[in-house]
């Protein structure tokens, strides 16, 4: 007998057989930067052991943040930490069952993808400004 | 008609009773993450600059402390319950998967305990 555990069955299509769509990408996006954040999450504890160890081990920790490496990494970060709290705002919207007809999931990736960017320069503006430490 | 599978009828095991657990979960930390993410950020913003002294006095103060612990806590438990769904989607190896598993949570659980610790040592005022 064919049991049906051990017969090969048919899997659900995978991205291969879709036509690309910039919606994809922004759900893909969306698995990205939360792997991005949960090892962003490293720096995060490494800044806060320094802090809770002392001066000196605070003064290494400020010096390797200030690393120009370093600082573009942190803009990768910072962009991914909006990204995914505003499309994590709409995966919310989704699951009350709003928002899904293709014209508002567009509309709402646009918005989500823009407003992540436009947060980011806010961001990094108010922090050269002055806010947040400056630049140091 | 039963539509359970044979193996699931000779092993005689239902559901794990867990059912959308791990789903709610997951939106439950985000909406928290979601409060604690923009009061995170609206903090750093509002601080003159990142010294030493400045920093530890301000995690040492009890809301920040407190909503600090609680920021972590979620992190890390909203990290983890990510990165499950992406092992689970991507490793397909069942040894792989576990040992993949067992790392990341083991990592998780260090991360945390390490925040934790910190916060707490700065909000008690323990040598830093």
């Amino acid at each position: 007998m064919d049991s049906t555990s051990t017969r090969r069955r048919p899997l659900s299509p995978f991205l291969t057989v879709y036509r690309w769509q910039y919606t994809m990408a922004l759900s893909i996006l969306h698995r990205v930067t939360g792997c991005a954040l949960s090892v962003g999450l490293l720096l995060f504890v490494y800044w806060l052991v320094a802090a809770a160890t002392g001066s000196a081990a605070y003064e290494t920790a400020q010096s390797f943040f200030a690393h120009p490496l370093l600082r573009i990494l942190l803009v990768g970060f910072s962009f991914a930490f909006f990204y995914h709290l505003l499309n994590g705002v709409r995966h919310l919207t989704w699951d009350t069952g709003h928002g899904m007809e293709r014209k508002s999931a567009r509309l709402s990736g646009w918005i989500v993808f823009l407003g992540a960017i436009a947060c980011t320069a806010l961001f990094w503006f108010l922090v050269l400004r002055g806010h947040g430490g400056g630049a140091a | 008609m039963s539509l359970r599978s044979p193996i699931g009828r000779v092993t005689g095991l239902g559901t794990a009773k867990e059912g959308v657990g791990h789903w709610w979960s997951q939106r439950v930390t985000s909406v928290a993450l979601l409060l604690l993410g923009l009061w995170f950020v609206a903090s750093l913003l509002r601080m003159p600059n990142f010294g030493h002294e400045l920093v530890t006095t301000w995690i040492a103060m009890p809301l920040n402390a407190v909503l600090l612990l609680l920021l972590i806590g979620t992190l890390v438990y909203h990290s983890q319950l990510g990165v499950q769904v992406v092992v689970e989607d991507y490793v397909h190896h069942h040894g792989l998967k576990i040992a993949t598993m067992l790392l990341l949570t083991f990592t998780h659980v260090v991360v945390a305990a390490l925040a934790i610790f910190a916060v707490l040592r700065i909000a008690f005022g323990g040598g830093a």
